[in-house]
């Protein structure tokens, strides 16, 4: 076990998979130009390759030398960059496989940083991952901790299906026990980050340590929050979900994103057709408010989601229980 | 042709003087005034002379729209300095209400249509507002500014090409200070790497392509002149390389809240060891050298540049304080604007 920030993590798990496995590719923009680059120097040129900033044709690449064989991992530093090549994210990479009748498959890592809300503005700061969710073929991985960041990116590398790894920007420097040797973390099994048998609270990427923090702010009152953490919200683990609001009988789902673009809307809507009998009150979604990210500081906090409006929502959930 | 007269030199000089003490003072602010400023900030420093030029033919009624490296333009077509500096520390005073900052500066009074912070975006925006231009046949035209990276963007090739067929009255100016980033133009453009310039890429689009020193005002006056006599003609487009060196960091350091933010040093020394090409550039340095051509040559005296200089200091140093001194906006103005 070492102590890494959660974006060495996010590289020790490249570094894993491509010295395993020399179909691995990475690049991007701004990568690798100079000789002393780290991945460069272990890998050479043919690997790893800077790109001009030509999203469409680094997206279309990555999909043509994955069904070439190889295994592609695009960096692209922010998922808004993605926008631009929108088709070859969310109608070429994910259909492939499926309209060539399972011919052809596409393995490759869509790398993007996302939530950057310390100052972005409205063009760097989304949360765009509910926009990933819902294609049928593209799988979308969120790690929230050091350790999941590594094994998530092997696993996402091995995968043989496109996936956008969404890396949380706030997380970036903080610190976390990450495995040494190899790490692979599965696919479709959220975790539990805290128990707690009076409500369920669900959340990706940093809002899963809001929640956790608020989580130990109503412990003080005497409420005990479960909070799931997802950790890859296609494929979603809807079991350990609905497991723990069985138990607890009340949901609030945290979500960075504005209300009617987020994963937890989805995750509430399947809880409620699966686990309605289990429900003591009805599901609260905590949200950005629906506005573009402002710039200005105080209006950016109070635009996103902080430990107020996750306390405010569970007292209400508790309050109104049948 | 005619060259500028010696008022409009002056004023000229004013305004890279102006536009240089401004971004000084933005990255002065980092130290001076820890945490006020936040996010990405892009300076247009090197660019003075390319963007004054330019901008010396902007007429009412024209338009035009740049990048997020967009503190110099508005400078240059006489938006208020205070309201500058209070967007970029995010206050209510600030010219887009404290909800753009830094990287979208907008003026829509004086013609500063807007700013994207998406590489290669404000290109077809551009020639959007230059449609708009031919169908009211007024003669004005659209200048549009944008990065050598930004070169390598589909939205480029598809919006020379439909500007071009159209005649559309908007001049490209890309700005090539040589980077993308840390990337240098030799490692991301076929051109580059096969030591053309960059403008030749107006070629394949039927529309005349120039390279400018854009460290010199006056040509960079004259070749984009000649671009928009053809533009307010109906003749259509050109494509003007203007040829700067960027005298700071891409930006300011990228980090989360809990990092101070400052300026490192340029790409070349920090990324590629080149001090050399960085010190070379800096003795290049557009904005004194335009000054010590206009005193050298007798257009104005050494003492009256000082004073421009004085003003120019004042007037920025002005514009920190009224910044600082400025209220945030009431929270539930950031659900503003969403809708018009
Ligand atoms: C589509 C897109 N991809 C990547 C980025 C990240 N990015 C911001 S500025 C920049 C460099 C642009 O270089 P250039 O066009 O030469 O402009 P300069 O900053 O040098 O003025 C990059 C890659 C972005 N903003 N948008
Ligand atoms: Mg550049």
């Amino acid at each position: 076990m070492a102590q890494l920030p959660y974006i060495a993590a996010i590289d020790a798990g490249i570094h894993q998979e491509m010295r395993r496995d020399p179909s691995v590719l990475y690049f991007g923009q701004n990568l690798a130009t100079t000789e002393n680059h780290e991945f460069v120097a272990a890998y050479g040129h043919d690997r790893v390759r800077v790109t001009p900033i030509s999203e469409t044709a680094e997206i279309g690449m990555a999909i043509g030398a994955a069904m070439a064989g190889f295994r592609p991992v695009v960096e692209l530093y922010m998922a808004e960059f993605m926008l631009v090549a929108m088709d070859q994210v969310l109608n070429e990479a994910p259909k492939f496989r499926y309209m060539s009748g399972g011919q052809v498959k596409v393995p490759l890592v869509l790398k993007a940083g996302f939530g950057f809300a310390c100052g972005w503005a409205g063009q760097h700061t989304g949360s765009l991952t509910a926009l990933f969710m819902g294609v049928p073929g593209l799988k979308v991985v969120v790690p929230s901790t050091a350790a999941d960041a590594k094994g998530l990116m092997a696993t996402s590398i091995r995968d043989d299906n496109p996936v956008v790894f969404m890396h949380h920007y706030l997380l970036t420097l903080e610190h976390g026990e990450v495995p040494d040797g190899e790490h692979l973390v599965p696919f479709g099994q959220a975790a539990i980050r805290r128990t707690g048998g009076d409500v369920t609270l669900v959340a990706t990427g940093w809002m899963v340590n809001r929640a956790l923090a608020a989580a130990e702010a109503l412990a003080k009152e005497g409420i005990q929050a479960e909070v799931i953490d997802p950790r890859t919200v296609a494929p979603l683990d809807l079991d350990t979900i609905l497991k723990s609001v069985a138990k607890t009988g009340r949901l609030v789902v945290v979500d960075q994103a504005p209300r009617h673009a987020t994963v937890g809307g989805i995750i509430a809507a399947d809880v409620v057709e699966h686990g309605f009998e289990s429900l003591r009150a009805p599901i609260i979604q905590v949200n950005a408010r629906d506005t573009t990210v402002p710039y200005s500081e105080p209006l950016e906090a109070y635009v996103i989601p902080d430990e107020a409006r996750i306390c405010a929502a569970v007292r209400k959930v508790c309050k109104t229980a049948r | 042709m005619s060259v500028p007269n010696a008022q409009r030199q002056i004023d000229m000089l004013t305004k890279m003087l102006r536009i240089r003490e401004f971004e000084e003072r933005v990255k002065r602010t980092f130290t001076d005034h820890p945490g006020v400023i936040r996010g990405h900030t892009h300076l247009a420093d090197g660019a003075e002379a390319s963007i004054v030029g330019s901008l010396s033919h902007f007429k009412k009624g024209d338009a035009a729209l740049a990048t997020y490296r967009c503190h110099g333009y508005p400078i240059a077509l006489g938006t208020d300095t205070k309201a500058m500096m209070a967007e970029i520390l995010g206050r209510v005073d600030g010219l887009c209400k404290g909800l753009g900052g830094s990287m979208h500066l907008t003026d829509v009074k004086k013609g500063f249509l807007g700013t994207s912070g998406i590489v290669g975006a404000g290109i077809p925006h551009a020639a959007g507002a230059a449609w708009a231009a031919q169908i009211r046949k007024k003669r004005e035209v659209v200048f549009c500014f944008f990065g050598d990276g930004a070169s390598k963007q589909g939205a480029f090739a598809e919006t020379l090409n439909i500007a071009s067929l159209w005649k559309l009255p908007v001049i490209f100016v890309m700005e090539n200070n040589g980077y993308n980033v840390v990337t240098t133009s030799a490692q991301e453009d076929a051109n580059a790497a096969a030591g053309q310039p960059l403008s030749i890429k107006a070629k394949s689009f039927a529309m005349p392509g120039v390279t400018v020193d854009g460290t010199d005002p006056l040509a960079v006056a004259a070749a984009v002149g000649k671009a928009v006599r053809r533009a307010r003609r109906g003749d259509g487009p050109t494509l003007v390389e203007s040829k700067v060196y960027r005298l700071s960091a891409h930006g300011n350091i990228i980090a989360p809240p809990g990092v101070p933010l400052h300026y490192p040093e340029h790409e070349a020394i920090t990324v590629f060891g080149k001090r050399e090409e960085y010190e070379a550039a800096l003795r290049g340095d557009p904005v004194p050298r335009f000054r010590g051509i206009l005193v050298q040559n007798g257009t104005l005296t050494a003492a009256a540049a000082d004073a421009i200089t004085q003003k120019v200091v004042a007037e920025m140093e002005a514009a920190v304080k009224f910044a600082v001194a400025s209220p945030y906006p009431k929270l539930e103005s950031a659900l503003d604007h969403v809708y018009a």
